[in-house]
């Protein structure tokens, strides 16, 4: 029963692994930007909500939407200005560029509000509620919660990119950006939409992050960036749903390692991330070959 | 110093082919110069000075290896803290069994190299930003399995046996002489290789990888010695920074499998002057006048380094070096070629200016 409790609680957590990682995916489908940021900028929109909730006192569920908006602007702007100059001046920019970004945010992040922990409160009585399946299932209504998320966000996004306007000028552009603009597609326009978009899913993983555990300056590289990316390579890169299977997989494999020992949990989810990239390294879910 | 070729035209006339429009035989000789005025360095210079002068040679140490990876192969990783960390226990478990840990630095580094070859072949695969990610997800791995070794100290780390009861000056001197000795070599590694023929593998790499790859230039086995020597190094710099603090802590402020070592090397590089050699000395020396004066200030001088990096990286690519080089050309360590049109020599003409001829710059993948 603890195994079956384990697979469980993995795929539970699988969804919150899912949201780390859709943004990510999202950034590189279109931009072809690995954002080394991504991490820390989920930590940033967990300070916000933080921040939001102690600065206005509105209820939990108001600061989300709150939240969601100021990380959406901060993408667009931050996309329009610093990650186009460094797009325009080719990847190896980019990549140190994000690199700087990160290790500036986490360390802004550490001076102004030290290393202590802190926790986003929902104020109601959700985020400790559970349900038991037997004697030795307990289930948390916060994970189910996070994981329904999870799937109305890959849901949502699938939707908006077929079938929006936006959508369908996103993927215009990330096809071919040239001919895009030749149709008087603003690719750098399109470009900050799609920055805006993952960004608000940046915002939503952070914030879920903060409810179910504590976030801290460094939580953004040591868990969220490096998680997001085990779960894109799992899944496969450059796919949306591929993102929740490699988020799954990579839960279940931490909460089988944490069975065996509970040391062993972070080690296992890595062993199986080094294992898919020698055995797959297109992923479990590609669909075409790598190149 | 210059290797020099003489190709004759269809006309009759000699084109020359150098490696610099100078005599570089000046820059060999002051080369060898500072170095042993800086080898002279603990005889002259208060303990305090000699400190900080390790510090800044680790740093050059990773600067000059983080500048080979990303500089001149395009191998962009944020994970070089793995061999570094690596490169500290492969210098604590010898110490732990009796060696003294400077007889041990050589163990270090080619510790590091020979993990180097199956950790390429784990991140190998993967191109540009994922690659970056991948490295930075092997050294939390590798992280993990350190931890799980309670004899090694786990996930605390041990102090570093073997130098109890050394003289504290002796000492100083001596971390001193094996820092020097680590940046020196790091240093003369890369130029080494760069004017071999893997300099023009990965001249042919950066320029179009396909076209190298189908004239024959070995493009997989260039990158993995660039890997496998880069790792060689970081581990040599990370053993010298377990002897300076005389403990080995795995993570936390100081920690050696910290991305901020990452950090400072890639930095101190972009800084200084990414794909060339001086670069990683200019960008270290600014890496230590920053940290020196805000070092009261905890984590500012990480925040504003890394906000001159991005600026760097945004409008002066090539760095502060290469503001110089751009202005000057002044080359101390010439990795490229140089050709001579006919006719063309290499004293200064009466009025001025040396006149056409190509600059072939080696390096500096995009």
């Amino acid at each position: 029963m603890a195994w079956v409790n384990a697979v469980i609680q993995g795929i539970l957590t699988g969804g919150l692994y899912a949201l780390f990682a859709c943004g990510l995916s999202l950034m590189f489908g279109v931009m072809k930007v690995v954002n080394l940021a991504h991490g820390d900028l989920a930590t940033v929109a967990g300070y916000v909500g933080v921040g939001v909730i102690a600065a206005t006192n509105v209820p939990f569920l108001w600061s989300v939407p709150i939240v969601v908006a100021i990380m959406a602007v901060l993408g667009y702007v931050l996309q329009r200005s610093l990650l186009q100059a460094a797009i325009s001046r080719g990847e190896l920019i980019t990549l140190i560029v994000t690199f700087g970004l990160s290790i500036v945010i986490e360390n802004g992040l550490l001076q102004f509000f030290t290393a202590n922990t802190r926790g986003i409160g929902t104020g109601s009585s959700l985020i400790s509620a559970s349900f038991s399946i037997g004697s030795q299932i307990t289930i948390a209504w916060l994970d189910v919660v996070i994981f329904g998320l999870a799937i109305v966000v890959l849901l949502g996004l699938q939707y908006f990119l077929s079938g929006s306007k936006y959508g369908r000028l996103i993927r215009a552009v990330a096809d071919d950006r040239e001919a895009a603009q030749l149709s008087g597609a603003d690719y750098r326009h399109v470009f900050g939409i799609a920055a805006g978009v993952a960004f608000a899913t940046v915002a939503l993983a952070g914030i879920s992050y903060g409810m179910t555990t504590v976030i801290d300056p460094t939580s953004g590289t040591d868990t969220i960036l490096l998680f997001a990316f085990a779960a894109v390579v799992i899944g496969g890169l450059g796919s949306l749903w591929g993102t929740l299977i490699g988020g799954i997989v990579l839960g279940v494999a931490q909460q089988i390692g944490a069975q065996i020992n509970i040391s062993d949990e972070l080690l296992a989810g890595y062993i199986v991330f080094l294992a898919v990239l020698v055995i797959r390294p297109q992923g479990l879910t590609a669909r075409r070959s790598e190149s | 110093m210059s290797a020099m070729a003489d190709t004759t035209l269809r006309s009759g006339e000699k084109l020359r082919v150098t490696r610099s429009r100078r005599n570089v035989a000046w820059t060999g000789i002051g080369a060898v110069l500072i170095v042993v005025i800086l080898a002279a360095f603990p005889y002259y210079v208060k303990s305090g000075v000699l400190v900080i002068m390790i510090q800044g040679l680790i740093v050059l140490a990773l600067a000059s290896m983080w500048n080979l990876l990303a500089g001149y192969a395009g191998l962009v990783s944020v994970g070089q803290q793995a061999f570094f960390g690596l490169g500290a226990y492969f210098l604590l478990i010898p110490a732990m069994h009796g060696l003294s840990p400077f007889a041990a630095l050589p163990i270090a580094a080619i510790g590091g190299g020979v993990a180097g070859f199956p950790l390429w072949w784990l991140v190998s695969r993967l191109r540009t930003g994922y690659f970056a990610i991948a490295t930075w997800v092997m050294a939390a791995a590798i992280l993990q399995l350190i931890e799980r070794f309670q004899s090694i100290g786990g996930g605390s780390g041990l102090p570093l046996p073997g130098l109890v009861g050394y003289n504290p000056a002796v000492l100083t001197a001596d971390t001193y002489w094996a820092a020097l000795a680590v940046a020196v070599l790091a240093m003369a590694a890369v130029y080494v290789l760069l004017r071999s023929r893997l300099g023009l593998v990965l001249t042919a790499i950066r320029d179009d990888e396909r076209a190298a790859r189908s004239s024959g230039a070995r493009v997989g086995v260039a990158r993995l010695l660039v890997f496998v020597v880069a790792a060689a190094g970081c581990a040599a710099a990370g053993g010298v920074e377990a002897i300076d603090q005389l403990q080995v802590t795995p993570v936390g402020g100081g920690g050696v499998f910290s991305v901020q070592w990452t950090a400072i090397m890639a930095f101190a590089v972009i800084i200084g002057g990414l794909g060339t050699i001086e670069g990683p000395i200019v960008g270290t020396i600014v890496y230590i006048v920053l940290q020196q004066t805000l070092q009261s200030h905890n984590a500012w001088y990480l925040i504003i380094l890394g906000l001159v990096a991005i600026g760097i990286a945004l409008f002066a690519r090539r760095g502060l070096w290469g503001l110089l080089d751009e202005k000057l050309n002044i080359r101390l360590f010439p990795v490229g070629y140089y050709l001579w049109t006919p006719g063309q020599s290499r004293r200064r003409r009466r009025n001025g200016s040396v006149s056409a001829g190509t600059d072939v710059k080696a390096g500096s993948a995009s």
